[in-house]
């Protein structure tokens, strides 16, 4: 199996167009990971199927994970960094809004 | 894993409308609930001589329901089918028997009520059955490529691992077969809400990048119509972060090939490619849930030609499937280690550092072409011939939904 020469093991790459990586097991805070060559001391855990960054990634950038737009920075991103809510946003506007049908079926 | 050596020649069963089956199965099958008990007694000491039971239970008439039926009964790995009838339902059995014969296969219907009732049934039943088995020994195999397989998928029993493993690694294996001109069906537009732009900019033209995100537009109407807020922003305690992200783990089971059409139940792509199937109903909210559960979406799968569907499962489904072989992708190497003997592959291998994505991918796609030489799956060996079929309604595809090809 060929591996990953720049990535720490525990960290999936979904698809080669992706800014995060993907932990395929717990790793603890403290220990140390690699990220882009470069390696980092883990500042808080990483649960099983949480996002780190792969590289560092600027407020606004967007976030590409499966090789699509999941999402984008709202605040500036080191590679190794957990990508989660405090520091990523939807980009998704539903065509479908639900709370806009709700309200049209109750004034009937 | 050293990668699987085998010969890529496949030889299918043909048939008269020149689709090639993987498997010769007789189906009999109850057009009504209340024949389901004499089909399956005519049915049970056949079992492990592929002879399938399917039926529609409902005693009123449903177009989507026949059509299933027609689509079922003609299906490139059936080759002969036996048509129980009580008497009294609805269900048009003359035409059905009349598209059966007009497809080469050989057909028989029995009513229960001229019959004279349940013994006489099962033993006529058992006869046709046992004569045509024998007569099904000399149906013509012909050589079969690999762009003549039709291959489904669909997720049951998902857990966090299922969009890190066992779904990537099934979208590796659709790359694979829709580069070699295969059929790849997808399909759950109820979870593909947040990627419909997504997927719409892999359409192979606008019009039906709008028909893709119309679908998923219409999966959440049917949803939130029901009150299932099923669709709330990611599950942030697993790390998803965003409703797109979410979605994604279920869309990554289509690869990242082109799409080339839109479908709907019984409708059979004209050439490879990979195509949505819209499962969701048409027109206002009625008959409850769109799939009510995995089974019914596997045989709506296989009524659009599938001679084998791509089952990932994190939590352990055991299903298989009436017609055709369930091969099932266990995502979670933990449930692997419980389950192996449901599971056919290994996709936790990944979360353990013991395979790739592209590894996994590859031993998907070359299991499907062993499947289709006639390697029988887990569920297949352990004589699982789930089917269930209930009341839906659709409305035929627009032009939009297959561009011709430039």
């Amino acid at each position: 199996m060929e591996r990953d020469a720049v990535n720490d093991e525990r960290l999936l790459l979904l698809s080669p167009a992706d800014n995060v990586l993907v932990a395929i097991c717990a790793i603890e805070c403290g220990s140390s990971l690699t990220v882009g060559g470069k390696t980092i001391q883990v500042a808080e855990r990483i649960p099983l199927g949480f996002k780190v960054a792969a590289r560092d990634i600027t407020a606004g950038q967007k976030i590409f994970k499966y090789g699509a737009h999941i999402g984008s920075a709202t605040r500036d991103i080191s590679a190794g960094s957990t990508v989660h809510v405090h520091n990523m946003k939807s980009d998704y506007l539903p065509t479908y809004k639900p709370e806009v049908h709700a309200r049209h079926d109750s004034s009937d | 894993m050293p990668a699987m050596t085998q010969a890529t020649e496949i030889f299918g069963y043909a048939r008269k409308d020149g689709r090639k089956g993987i498997r010769n199965v007789v189906v009999v099958v109850y057009l009504v609930e209340c024949a389901q008990h004499v089909a399956r007694e005519i049915a049970y000491p056949f079992r492990t001589r592929g002879v399938h039971l399917i039926g529609f239970g409902g005693c009123y008439p449903n177009e989507y329901a026949a059509r299933m039926m027609r689509q079922l009964c003609t299906h490139p790995n059936v080759g002969g089918v036996l048509l129980v009838s009580l008497g009294c339902e609805s269900f048009d059995r003359q035409g059905l028997a009349e598209t059966i014969r007009d497809s080469g296969r050989p057909v028989e219907t029995l009513v229960i009520q001229q019959t004279g009732g349940t013994r006489k049934t099962v033993a006529l039943g058992r006869v046709w059955v046992e004569s045509t088995l024998g007569a099904l020994g000399a149906t013509p195999r012909q050589l079969m490529s690999i762009d003549e397989l039709v291959i489904g998928t669909v997720c049951g029993g998902s857990d966090a691992t299922s969009g890190l493993t066992a779904n990537p690694a099934v979208g590796r294996a659709f790359d694979l077969l829709v580069a070699e001109r295969a059929t790849a069906i997808f399909e759950e537009t109820g979870e593909l809400i947040g990627c419909e732009h997504i997927m719409a900019a892999r359409a192979s033209n606008p019009a039906l990048a709008d028909v893709l995100v119309a679908a998923v537009e219409k999966a959440a109407h049917y949803y939130t119509v029901l009150g299932h807020g099923s669709f709330a922003p990611g599950n942030a305690d697993g790390g998803l972060t965003t409703q797109e992200e979410k979605s994604m783990g279920a869309y990554s089971k289509s690869g990242s090939s082109r799409i080339s059409g839109l479908i709907k139940p019984g409708d059979v792509p004209a050439a490879g490619g990979l195509y949505l199937l819209d499962v969701v109903p048409d027109g206002e909210v009625r008959f409850g849930f769109p799939n009510i559960n995995d089974i019914a979406e596997i045989a709506e799968l296989i009524a659009c030609g599938s001679h084998l569907i791509l089952f990932p499962t994190g939590r352990g489904s055991v299903v298989g499937s009436a017609i055709s072989p369930v091969v099932k992708i266990c995502a979670n190497p933990e449930t692997y280690r419980r389950m192996s003997e449901d599971m056919d592959v290994n996709a936790g291998r990944i979360l353990e550092g013991a395979a790739t994505l592209d590894d996994v991918g590859r031993e998907i796609f070359d299991l499907a072409v062993a499947t289709a030489q006639g390697r029988r799956t887990t569920s297949e060996s352990l004589g699982h011939q789930e089917f269930v079929l209930t009341y839906k309604s659709f409305e035929p595809i627009g032009p939009a939904c297959l561009p011709v090809p430039a």
